[in-house]
């Protein structure tokens, strides 16, 4: 579990992110990574298969065993690099406090 | 596929042709659903890969068939069955020692022993604050006492419950075995019971960790070890003594060090109280007399004398037969599957059919790693793991067969998964529905691509062999483990899957045997004969692994608990049993990662003479620069020669990778000392090697060090240069002409 704290000095970093989400990742937005991809289980955002290899529903672990997984209804997917700017725009915003408008 | 309430499972995963395979099935109750037969070719539905491909065999089944619903139900315990000796007149004490592991989860039973309409009887349990509880029923009237104390976890207590009918009294006794400063964890109750009747007088079995079933579903498992349990037919009131006693108003005595590898409790106090264990529970644990005095059972058992329960152990879901296949005698080797269909539901179970008995239809065999298939049975390394995320680089995709897995935890676990008190996994079963074990199926770290992992990712391997219209046979680990190298003689060429990770000592023996014999080896995988595992002696389906020392993995075993219950065997890393991957095959695991895959690029080695046949059609000296697992053909899993692990010195190192991101790492085993620079751009031994020897008797050994390699051979309908590579090492192989020894002048190249 990563503890590094993201904030404002590590604005290049979410630019270098929507630029190219699969990487390779800079060591920076690795750090950045590292922070974000490390949730806890409950709450952590997956992607649910709607389409194999063609659309995905964003959803949310749930904490424990036998517990549904949330579906995110109204955030759908046919582009795996949208699905991941959109999750990183939304844990920028849960850990920094503000809207990453990218 | 699909993943709705159809689904079932095979009684083996291995026959040859006129055998009978039983297959059970659950499904909503009265629907109808058909069954085929059918022969997978390949897997992966990937629009950019080549295609999903599978054979329909026209053989009559018997369905359509009736569903039935059938249910799974989890949790280990204890049974001693004819507990009818049990008569204790009009005192009874039930006294054991245990270690609860979440002492807070809830109502969980050390011991209960009811009447059939749970009027009369008598339970010790935790009750859901934590505390030990006692709770006695007289022909309906219940008493129920708590010592109010609540349990720590992973401490020792002994504990006990005791009634005296004579007074009409109900005691419950928890001592802790070591003080616990500032804790009140002592405790001790008493209630009043009708006198003159005892709830032990009653023809009931006795239960360990576990209520009988009853109307609520809930058993009320417990998580936790139990050691030495025994009962008395005198009362206890304030206090518990250390050790039984014969003559000391000894019933019965249940001493768990005595044959750990079975599946029997034995009874010490001469009565015959002999038990039984359901859903294997982990034996050959340490208990509270552990000291680091001895860290093997098979030396002194007496430190191993308590049984770690779990709430989600399963062995076998024990469903009914719902109808059997009669194989065809005239069906060829390979790998096929039963499917269930329902509408537009399906449900693959997979096995493979062998050759007929005493023959070869092919000079090659596939050999399916059906060992690592249950190691990684319904791992839950997408739903439990948040990491997984992280070392992949990209979102985790849950598939309909996660979502299932998900609401359904009671389809087992296996090695990646850790129980619901957080004890590492330590046996696996293949007697459960399988959701990961289906053509079809989107795995985890399969890579960015196709994103599939072991038995559909091996189909990238069966569907060359269709590309390039080369018939084999198939073997399985099992067969290997049972029949040593009996069942590869008169095989010309072994061809591996894309990650042979998990091999038993028997298995391993059979391939060390076959190489030795002249036998040529293609290892199209990576990080393969990595893990020891031991399969149960008797019971089928079954294996044990413990993750002893280092390795990558899930948990760590507790200490001095290493050796598997059911052989005595070391079962950690093979490199820790003095036999690398690379005595074997030349190249051993050094790194994992799951994004991007890299490309290998050529050595001057690879111009060498003894290589003439490898490279024709070849031109490029970077090969391997796309591929469906991760776009390279070196990627997930890197495997590199090590002459001091074993790598033979005559080894050629054909090519190796490069460029690989800083989500790979070195393993734990190789970073003795942690230090900054141990991801794939700066660690210099983060590669995967491509690595070829002749052998002495003729033979010769082809390893490519990586899982992605397959994903490569698929990519272009296999037209490309890694697919050409290995054909002409499989052509070479086919050849009858033996390798030659000869020294080479060319130079050898071998990593430190």
């Amino acid at each position: 579990m990563s503890h590094y704290q993201i904030t404002r000095a590590d604005r290049p970093f979410a630019d270098e992110f929507m630029r190219n989400p699969m990487g390779p990742a800079s060591p920076g937005l690795q750090r950045v990574l590292n922070r974000m991809r490390t949730d806890t289980r409950a709450g952590k955002y997956v992607l649910i298969t709607d389409v194999p290899y063609k659309q995905w529903t964003l959803g949310l672990l749930p904490p424990n065993r036998g517990v549904p997984v949330e579906r995110l209804d109204d955030l759908v997917f046919d582009d795996r690099l949208e699905a991941e700017r959109t999750v990183f725009r939304l844990r920028w915003q849960a850990l920094t406090g503000e809207e990453l408008s990218l | 596929m699909s993943a709705g309430d159809l689904l079932g499972y095979l009684d083996r995963w291995s026959v040859h042709p006129g055998d009978t395979i039983s297959c059970r099935v659950s499904g909503t109750a009265g629907d109808p659903y058909q069954a085929n037969l059918v022969r997978t070719i390949q897997g992966d539905t990937n629009p950019d890969g080549p295609g999903y491909r599978q054979e329909h065999i026209p053989l009559d089944l018997g369905g359509p068939f009736m569903a039935q619903q059938q249910t799974i139900e989890t949790g280990s315990f204890a049974i001693v069955d004819h507990a009818e000796v049990l008569a204790v007149d009009n005192a009874v004490s039930i006294v054991a020692t245990i270690w609860p592991t979440t002492p807070q989860r809830g109502r969980q039973t050390l011991f209960s022993r009811m009447n059939e309409d749970a009027s009369t009887g008598i339970e010790l349990f935790i009750d859901k604050s934590g505390a030990l509880t006692a709770e006695c029923r007289l022909d309906g009237t219940i008493v129920t006492v708590s010592t109010g104390c609540t349990l720590l976890s992973q401490c020792w207590y002994r504990v006990a419950v005791s009634h005296d009918a004579i007074r009409g009294q109900l005691h419950v006794i928890q001592e802790p075995v070591k003080l616990h400063p500032a804790i009140s964890d002592r405790g001790y109750g008493v209630a009043i019971t009708p006198v003159g009747t005892s709830p032990f007088d009653i023809r009931a079995p006795l239960l360990m960790a576990a209520s009988p079933p009853n109307d609520s579903n809930d058993r009320y498992h417990y998580n936790g070890r139990i050691y030495n349990p025994y009962v008395l037919s005198r009362i206890l009131v304030d206090s518990i003594p250390d050790r039984p006693t014969v003559g000391d108003h000894l019933v019965a005595a249940w001493d768990f060090s005595i044959e750990i590898p079975s599946q029997r409790i034995v009874d010490v106090s001469g009565n015959g109280l002999h038990g039984r264990l359901v859903n294997l529970p982990t034996r050959a644990v340490a208990g509270p007399d552990w000291d680091g005095s001895c860290h093997v059972w098979t030396h002194d058992a007496t430190h191993y004398g308590a049984i770690h329960f779990h709430d989600d152990d399963l062995y076998d879901a024990n469903w009914q037969e719902s109808f059997r296949v009669d194989i065809p005698a005239n069906l060829a080797s390979g790998v096929y599957a039963v499917r269930l269909e329902r509408g537009r539901d399906t449900f693959h179970m997979p096995f493979c059919v062998r050759a007929p008995r005493a023959r070869r239809d092919s000079d090659v065999v596939f050999l399916l790693p059906t060992a690592s298939y249950m190691a990684y049975g319904n791992n839950r390394i997408g739903l439990d793991v948040p990491e997984t995320e992280l070392v992949c680089g990209r979102l985790i995709e849950l598939t309909d067969q996660d979502i299932f897995m998900q609401t359904h935890p009671e389809l087992g676990l296996c090695f990646y998964d850790l129980h619901n008190d957080g004890s590492p996994v330590y046996y696996a079963s293949r007697l459960r529905p399988m959701m990961d074990f289906q053509p079809g199926f989107i795995g985890k770290l399969g890579g960015a691509g196709s994103n599939v992992w072991q038995f559909n990712a091996d189909t990238h391997i069966t569907g060359w062999f269709d590309a390039i219209d080369t018939s084999f046979d198939v073997v399985t680990d099992e067969d290997l483990h049972n029949e040593g190298v009996d069942c590869l003689n008169d095989y010309r060429v072994l061809v591996t899957g894309s990650h042979p990770e998990y091999y038993s000592a028997s298995m391993r023996d059979a391939l060390d045997d076959f190489i030795e014999r002249g036998g040529r080896m293609m290892y199209l995988g990576g990080n393969g004969f990595y893990w020891r595992v031991s399969p149960h002696p008797e019971l089928p389906g079954v294996i044990e692994c413990r993750k002893s020392e280092d390795g990558i993995r899930a948990a760590a075993p507790g200490p001095g608990e290493y050796y598997a219950s059911f052989t005595g065997e070391y079962t950690g890393l093979w490199r820790r049993n003095g036999r690398p991957p690379n005595t074997l095959v030349g190249v051993g695991m050094v790194a994992q990662g799951f994004d991007r895959s890299s490309p290998y690029i050529r050595s001057e080695a690879s111009n060498d003479p003894r290589l003439s046949f490898m490279f024709e059609g070849i031109e490029t000296d970077i090969i391997g620069d796309y591929g469906l697992s991760g776009g390279g053909a070196a990627g997930i899993e890197l495997d590199a020669a090590n002459v001091e692990l074993g790598t033979p010195h005559h080894a050629l190192i054909v090519a190796s990778s490069s460029g690989h991101s800083d989500l790979y790492l070195v393993t734990p085993e190789d970073m003795l000392d942690p230090v900054p620079g141990l991801g794939g751009s700066e660690a210099e031994n983060i590669s995967a090697d491509i690595v070829f020897f002749e052998t002495s008797a003729g033979g010769a050994v082809f390893s490519v060090g990586s899982i992605a390699w397959a994903g490569s051979m698929a990519w272009n309908n296999y037209d490309n240069a890694i697919a050409q590579l290995t054909y002409n090492v499989l052509n070479r192989f086919l050849n009858n002409t033996p390798f030659n020894i000869t020294p080479s002048s060319s130079k050898t190249e071998i990593l430190p």
